[in-house]
């Protein structure tokens, strides 16, 4: 519900920065040069086609959406490997809390598997693991879902590449221009500057922000560690001013 | 010093990955835990207006179709009205989701959409745009999401007033966001990341 005098989110996105964002052509992770375009994006101000996006209601959720140690585990059984917690709010650029997202996060198991045909590493499958999970935000835009630590594996690129622990992210938000995918990658991982597809981020201060601390506070003892994941998406211009007819 | 501006920066993105799919369509490849994948199906019921299916390839450079890609659609209904939260000019067809995902075909690589063809929206200053549909193409080796739009072959008039179309500074480019009909109710759209035919991204 609008506070009073709260203006309505009508204003258009705020442009996206490119020269935070990765560019298309990274050379160095190899699959990226013949999968960039090479024209330059036609930039124009966001449209109602930008700033609307589907709904996804929380009835959507089945009860253990949100729990990948269970969620793919034979009745009794869990997921094997460091039990985590992950936390955190979806945020815009503005600060402020983005409710109602739709959140998926995607990883391989402990050991570093994922449950894919195309997967060969040879680390284990685990059978009580899927290694997918979903959650929506609540009111001031946080979520959590619970898993195991995923392992590092390595990966077809250089002669002896390896991706750092790391879980992936789809996040909707209230306009289609916010849509993210991107990846959390975990405090204290060596494999985090060695690391090709990390190595597209442009700063260091880019790869702090994929980059989740631990956090003892949520840690639930005896149980599960936690990690804490903010997660910006772009924000949208509220303001009584935007006029529309000359604002392009 | 002047005062510090609190703006957040927004999240890097990284790439999909080539197991996006686990993720997003987790139905797809075998996982199934939700009873099904998002975005499999646009329709929850009869719908109104004149119903198409957009079949399409997504090629790399050297022309290769990508069979780890995924591609979602967003759209407004036949009478341009977005079944969104935030769509203020009036309520959509309760019946019409707007909005697609396509892991595409395990070996082919094509998606397919089941879809209505969406009615015009206007431009911020009023003038309506020509009809069109939002796609994003994420995959490995792509480092941030493209965003581009599919405009229809055979609306050569409105196409031909559109702001954004009239914007394209290399007008001979336009054809790759056209998509063309195949048949009745039937639009072929293809989507080359590079090379030769490169389709127009948007930054926006």
């Amino acid at each position: 519900m609008n506070l009073v005098n709260t203006p309505p989110q009508t204003g258009g996105f705020v442009p996206r920065d490119r020269d935070w964002q990765p560019d298309a052509l990274t050379p160095w992770y190899k699959t990226s040069v013949k999968r960039s375009p090479q024209a330059a994006l036609l930039s124009f101000p966001t449209t109602l086609s930008e700033e609307t996006s589907p709904v996804f209601g929380h009835g959507l959720l089945g009860k253990l959406d949100n729990d990948l140690i269970l969620n793919y585990a034979k009745p009794g059984e869990s997921a094997i490997g460091p039990r985590i917690i992950v936390h955190g709010r979806v945020l815009d650029e503005m600060g402020r809390g983005v409710p109602g997202a739709l959140v998926e996060f995607w990883q391989a198991n402990a050991g570093g598997r994922y449950r894919h045909k195309k997967e060969s590493y040879q680390a284990a499958l685990d059978p009580n693991f899927g290694g997918c999970g979903r959650t929506i935000t609540g009111p001031d835009g946080s979520y959590e879902f619970r898993t195991v630590q995923p392992g590092p594996y390595p990966w077809p690129n250089g002669m002896n590449d390896w991706r750092p622990a790391h879980i992936h992210f789809s996040i909707f938000g209230h306009g289609f221009a916010q849509r993210l995918i991107t990846q959390m990658y975990f405090e204290g991982d060596p494999h985090i500057a060695l690391c090709p597809i990390v190595g597209v981020l442009k700063s260091q201060e880019a790869i702090d922000a994929l980059t989740a601390p631990l956090d003892m506070h949520r840690t639930v003892p005896m149980d599960s560690r936690a990690f804490k994941f903010d997660i910006v998406l772009r924000g949208q211009r509220q303001t009584y001013f935007e006029n529309r007819k000359e604002g392009m | 010093m002047v005062q510090k501006l609190d703006n957040l920066r927004e999240s890097p993105s990284q790439t999909a990955g080539p197991y996006v799919h686990i993720g997003c369509t987790p139905n797809f490849t075998g996982i199934d835990i939700y009873g099904g994948d998002l975005g499999t199906s646009m329709k929850t019921g009869p719908v109104k207006g004149p119903e198409i299916t957009i079949t399409g390839i997504v090629y790399d450079g050297t022309g290769t179709p990508l069979r780890d890609a995924m591609i979602e659609i967003w759209q407004p209904d036949a009478a341009g009205l977005f079944p969104s939260a935030n769509e203020t000019r009036g309520t959509a067809d309760p019946n019409f989701t707007g909005w697609g995902r396509s892991p595409g075909d395990m070996d082919t690589g094509e998606f397919r959409f089941e879809t209505v063809k969406p009615g015009a929206v206007p431009w911020p200053d009023g003038q309506m745009q020509a009809p069109h549909i939002t796609a994003w193409v994420v995959a490995r080796g792509i480092n941030i999401g493209l965003h581009t739009r599919i405009y229809f072959e055979d609306e050569a008039e409105v196409n031909s007033t559109d702001p954004i179309l009239n914007r394209i500074e290399h007008q001979n480019r336009i054809p790759t966001l056209l998509a063309k009909k195949t048949g009745d109710g039937e639009y072929r759209f293809d989507i080359h990341l590079q090379g030769p035919h490169e389709t127009i991204f948007f930054d926006i």
